[in-house]
């Protein structure tokens, strides 16, 4: 993915995309109304968790900011609409080629832009290094772990620089100790990059933990129950998890989503 | 590779003693029964036949070999090629596939008269024999290869802006992989069986007067010890071009593909 004005990794990056739904609506052949009319304005540079339970939408809309699916009525638009801004996106399994190693797995998305082979395996090494993988280029997904297959699926997302990061789920199957690592990791590089990020997750604790603002959905078809800004400090540590501030914000979320299950 | 060295040390010696007991068996149950040599020959008398035809065998061997071997190429290269073919285009599919099943079910001993109608008697119609027989394994397991992508990958190939042709190189083809290696370790034993059936009807020149023609030859004269002989060796020669497709087998997805890991 071409782009305008490529960033130095110290500097805010060339800064997240706005992203705006009107209306939105998906309904499946099948019949099933995923999403019945929504609105949702995403600042530029946020980082937003969409907070749901297991199959009311979130993945579905998720796909349609992306462009892998495409909306029934209504409007998704991405940045300022004229260019097409470099989006990428974290499933919740790391969907590594197996055939590769790391580095050629990391470097695909510029390698399909084009980009030669030596340029892009700097920047896949560099994007390596940010997820702690630098060691692991040579090797295969099926050496490593399930936390490192994860970073290694979150670098090949970073290695495009993306203005807008998508994350379904990502660390939904990872033991709790490998997911708060990678938590802390997604934030760090969230503050270092300065992307918009949109983080789809059912764990109240992780979205309280990881977001800025968590907005909550009910069950299918998805509805906005909640939509909150946090009120939790820049810099998050694990001793924020003991903290009454965000006791307070995981409650409040619990009670959304209970009244999003009743709705 | 978790396997200790005394239980692989078994894996080759199991068979081979189980091989010596029915040697055995079949030596002391013929002399004690006194079956005529004609009817059923004790291994020792296979095995003097053996040595003794030892130069009619080679050359048999030779010929059916090298039949088989083009044959089994033809196979590979137009069945992966056909099924890339098939694969590409859904319509093409519901058009062709049909008929590669046709290749499947036609009763090879009934046209090979019009193999050699067509391509003469001789080598040719003898490798066209051991190409219908053994292609439709190649066709079937590589079209099934590639149907069986992740969904999860063609939704990050089509994200990145991946055309069709990126796409079939560098995710559905190595995808195939595995599935196409399966089809080919069928197919080796299979291009052997249609050369020999081949060979009954169009190995009458000097090209082609292979394993099957021997078959013929000392059935005729009841050399039942010879007829023995050649048998085994046509199907030793499977067996050699089996291993040789899982030599490639295995060295093309020792890396990354679990059926050739922990072994």
């Amino acid at each position: 993915m071409p782009e305008p004005h490529s960033p130095a990794i110290s500097q805010p990056a060339n800064g997240g995309v706005r992203v705006v739904l009107r209306g939105v609506r998906r309904r499946f052949a099948t019949g099933v109304e995923a999403i019945a009319g929504l609105d949702l304005d995403l600042a530029a540079g946020s980082f937003v968790a969409l907070l749901g339970p297991s199959g009311c939408g979130k993945s579905t809309l998720l796909r349609l900011v992306a462009g892998l699916d495409r909306a029934d009525a209504g409007e998704v638009s991405v940045g300022d609409g004229t260019t097409r801004p470099s989006i990428a996106y974290v499933f919740q399994d790391p969907h590594l080629m197996p055939w590769r190693r790391n580095l050629d797995n990391v470097a695909l998305p510029l390698e399909l832009a084009g980009v030669p082979v030596a340029e892009r395996h700097e920047k896949a090494r560099e994007a390596l290094r940010m997820v702690d993988l630098a060691d692991a280029a040579d090797r295969y997904p099926g050496e490593l772990s399930g936390g490192m297959r994860m970073r290694a699926s979150l670098a090949r997302a970073l290695v495009i620089r993306p203005r807008l990061l998508l994350l379904d789920e990502p660390f939904a199957a990872l033991d709790e100790l490998t997911r708060h690592r990678l938590d802390d990791q997604l934030r760090a590089l969230w503050i270092e990059l300065g992307m918009t990020v949109l983080f789809v997750t059912h764990a109240i604790g992780e979205a309280a933990y990881l977001a800025e603002r968590a907005v909550v959905f009910s069950r299918r078809p998805a509805r906005i129950v909640a939509d909150r800004t946090l009120d939790l400090p820049r810099e998050r540590s694990f001793s924020l998890r003991a903290d009454p501030a965000f006791a307070r914000e995981e409650r409040a979320l619990y009670e959304a989503l209970v009244r999003g299950e009743a709705a | 590779m978790a396997q200790p060295a005394p239980s692989r040390l078994g894996a080759v010696l199991a068979p081979l003693l189980a091989l010596a007991a029915i040697l055995a068996v079949w030596e002391g149950l013929t002399r004690a029964l006194a079956v005529p040599a004609y009817l059923l020959p004790p291994p020792s008398a296979v095995l003097a036949a053996a040595a003794h035809d030892a130069g009619a065998l080679a050359s048999g061997a030779l010929m059916t070999g090298r039949a088989a071997l083009i044959g089994f190429l033809m196979s590979a290269v137009f069945g992966a090629l056909a099924a890339i073919a098939l694969g590409s285009s859904r319509l093409l599919e519901k058009a062709f596939y049909p008929y590669t099943i046709f290749l499947q079910t036609v009763p090879i001993v009934a046209i090979a008269p019009l193999l050699v109608l067509w391509f003469g008697p001789g080598l040719r119609a003898v490798a066209v024999s051991a190409f219908i027989v053994s292609v439709f394994p190649v066709i079937a397991n590589t079209l099934a290869g590639l149907r069986s992508v992740d969904p999860g990958l063609r939704d990050l190939f089509r994200l990145y802006g991946a055309g069709r042709f990126a796409t079939l190189v560098k995710l559905s083809i190595p995808s195939a992989v595995p599935s196409i290696v399966t089809g080919l370790r069928v197919a080796s034993g299979l291009a052997v069986i249609g050369t020999i059936v081949g060979e009954f009807v169009a190995g009458f020149s000097e090209d082609s007067a292979g394993l099957g023609i021997l078959v013929l030859s000392s059935y005729r004269q009841l050399r039942t010890d010879l007829l023995f002989a050649a048998v085994l060796t046509a199907a030793a020669l499977g067996l050699a071009l089996f291993g040789a497709v899982n030599l490639v087998g295995a060295l093309l997805l020792r890396r990354w593909h679990p059926s050739e890991q922990n072994r």
